[in-house]
């Protein structure tokens, strides 16, 4: 891929060895929401083609680190960097963002009258002559019959997933960020939605070939049985606490409850 | 012949009446307005007309150029009927006049759903009764292509003074496109008109009345309807351009069993404009249904949008949605919904709601990749184009791009 160097202001060719040049990277990020800060100094870095999941109570700040990645404006980034495929995009804007390459699924997206989930499938396509089209996305999602619907207006919790996933599938971002994907979701749409993120995620490609990232929030752990994360995080009171296999995590989280990684923290210190 | 234009009754009542302000919205001095009989030339072709009048007349969703997509046309310029024609069998449409001379029976249909003594506007209807369409499909006849009348205004300081009556017969439907223009020119002027609708049982009419008027002139149609069983009216009305003042509140009354009305409205008060605008639903049949969907934007003039929906009969329901969105400067959107209910076993109810574009919703769209400006545009697109259920997707397009056409001057 290119990336500009600012030092000399060419453009060089940057050869992607094995996947592992890292694509995301947040550097001591903090950020305050309203006036108050959420997150503190958190850093983490995301791999070609890796994804990562994000374990947490609630209110410990996860969706406001994707939030802030994504580029909310509401979310004031006050000390630190996010460096997106070699470029400072700390300061860029939202939509910006999004042309970038970076996507979300939201748990709650409002409802917007009038806007169809059509226009919303087509507004995520952009100017991209894609090979598939809305009607076909549609159809893998499940989601034929809500896109002359007013989006999300009357959603239940598994059509909106489906419906985001859809969208996220006709942006083609490069990095998907997923807040929790898997609430509301039950038994029956939870594999379709897993196929949708693997799909979304490339993981069907091998390892060299993948390009896309993701990053997942995740409550209940389920979706990690549908996607292959290599890495987890914990976050506690806006900080990361923990980083290691997401399984792991998993389980240890599953057995003592956050607190254990509470006493982890406070060694760590 | 019992002629309705010496009927001294109809007059009398108007003559008492020519003083009696109107129930809501401003009251107009009628005598600041001449009222011409002045003939303009009747054209057989109306291709003929000026192009700048065709392109006013284009942008009310009449098409006069080519008229092999319409059943039927009927022209007015001030108070003058300039053409009328038919391409179907079954379909009639002629000035009023005309339709006097014709039809004896005409006094069945005239001042039977409005009242002449209404108020000062209607009974100056009567008085200067000089002009107006009339449009009528033969019991069964199913128009193929819609049917549309223009009404023009033409000369300053004019008041247009029009009396119309669409009659849809059993079994038959209708699909209307009413298009009311005024010049170019931002010249004041008045247009007065009673449109009174005639719905027999199992005939369907569609009304889609689009206005386009300039920021002088005052606007005050007085329409009325009634549904026989079966029998089903859909009203649009789309206003997206600048009028002075515009007060209406048409009304529909279902007076057969399992009759269906739906009002749609879509109106954009720009800087300077008035606009009251009212849809009325009586519902007295079993089964009877209503809906009325109002979806109001200003860009800094005021709106006041009405609905009342009265179930008087068993198994009755209704439905109202109005919609406010204030997108700029100092606008007001003002909704009054009323719902009343008059026995058990009735399903009436209402959403409303009047505020500016959700932040939340324009980042929601930006996350997708638009600019704030695309994201906005689309929220306004979407939030003006409403789905009529049941329009013919021909009228269905001519509301769009009234829509589409005049919604780039604001977005």
């Amino acid at each position: 891929m290119l990336i500009p160097t600012p030092s000399v202001g060419i453009w060089v060719s940057v050869t992607n060895f094995g996947g592992y040049m890292d694509m995301l990277e947040i550097k001591g990020l903090s950020v305050a929401v309203e006036g108050k800060e959420i997150l503190k100094d958190v850093s983490l870095h995301i791999a070609d083609g890796e994804t990562h999941a994000l374990f947490g109570p609630n209110g410990s700040g996860k969706t406001t680190l994707l939030m802030a990645i994504m580029g909310f404006p509401k979310y004031k980034v006050t000390r630190g960097k996010i460096v997106f495929g070699g470029r400072d995009i700390t300061r860029a804007s939202l939509d910006e963002r999004a042309r970038l390459g970076i996507g979300m699924s939201f748990q709650r997206p409002p409802v917007v009258r009038g806007v169809k989930t059509r226009d919303m499938v087509s507004a995520a396509m952009g100017n991209i002559a894609g090979s598939v089209t809305i009607d076909e996305l549609a159809e893998k999602a499940d989601m034929t019959e809500f896109l002359d619907r007013e989006i999300n207006y009357g959603f239940s919790g598994g059509e909106i997933k489906r419906s985001e996933l859809m969208q996220l599938l006709a942006q083609k971002p490069e990095l998907t960020l997923l807040d929790e994907p898997e609430s509301g979701v039950d038994l029956v749409n939870i594999a379709l939605i897993g196929r949708l993120i693997n799909e979304l995620l490339e993981k069907d490609y091998p390892m060299r070939g993948r390009r896309c990232m993701g990053l997942v929030i995740t409550h209940t752990g389920h979706i990690l049985n549908y996607i292959n994360a290599s890495t987890g995080y914990v976050m506690l009171d806006g900080e990361v606490s923990c980083k290691g296999d997401p399984h792991e995590i998993l389980a240890s989280i599953r057995k003592n409850g956050y607190a254990q990684c509470v006493t982890c923290l406070t060694e760590n210190k | 012949m019992r002629d309705m234009r010496s009927s001294n009754a109809y007059r009398d009542k108007a003559r008492i009446a020519l003083n009696k302000p109107p129930a809501i919205g401003d009251d107009i001095d009628i005598d600041a307005y001449a009222s011409s009989d002045e003939a303009v030339a009747y054209r057989d072709d109306p291709t003929e007309l000026p192009t700048d009048i065709k392109e006013q007349m284009l942008d009310a969703g009449v098409v006069v150029d080519d008229l092999s997509h319409r059943s039927g046309t009927f022209i007015q310029m001030d108070n003058a009927p300039v053409h009328s024609s038919t391409s179907q069998e079954g379909i009639e449409v002629m000035a009023l006049n005309q339709a006097l001379d014709k039809y004896d029976w005409m006094s069945d249909y005239w001042w039977r759903v409005v009242s002449v003594d209404t108020d000062k506007y209607t009974a100056n209807v009567e008085l200067n009764q000089n002009s107006g369409y009339f449009i009528r499909a033969l019991p069964g006849c199913k128009s193929i292509y819609p049917v549309q009348a223009c009404l023009y205004l033409d000369k300053s300081r004019l008041a247009q003074n029009a009396h119309n009556v669409v009659i849809a017969e059993e079994g038959s439907e209708l699909h209307i496109i009413n298009g009311c223009v005024s010049g170019s020119g931002e010249e004041p002027g008045l247009h007065l008109g009673v449109s009174e609708i005639y719905i027999k049982r199992g005939a369907k009419v569609t009304f889609t009345m689009i206005h386009n008027w300039n920021s002088e002139v005052e606007v005050r149609p007085r329409t009325a309807v009634i549904v026989e069983e079966d029998g089903l009216f859909l009203s649009n009305y789309v206003l997206m351009k600048p009028v002075h003042s515009l007060q209406m509140y048409p009304s529909a009354r279902c007076v057969g069993e399992n009759a269906t009305v739906r009002f749609n409205s879509v109106i954009v008060a720009t800087p300077g404009s008035s606009l009251d605008v009212g849809s009325r639903v009586i519902l007295d049949g079993k089964g009877d249904r209503a809906e009325i969907i109002s979806r109001a934007i200003s860009t800094g003039g005021s709106v006041i949008t009405r609905g009342y929906i009265e179930g008087n009969a068993p198994e009755v329901k209704g439905h109202m949605e109005c919609l406010g969105l204030i997108l700029k400067g100092e606008g007001a959107i003002h909704a009054i919904p009323e719902l009343k209910g008059t026995l058990s076993g009735i399903d009436l109810s209402h959403e409303a709601a009047v505020g500016k574009i959700k932040e939340e919703e324009v980042e929601y769209l930006m996350s997708r990749g638009l600019t704030r400006s695309e994201a906005t545009a689309t929220i306004v697109r979407g939030f003006l184009n409403v789905d009529i259920e049941g329009l013919p997707p021909m009228l269905s397009a001519e509301v769009s791009r009234a829509v589409e056409s005049s919604g780039e001057d604001f977005m």
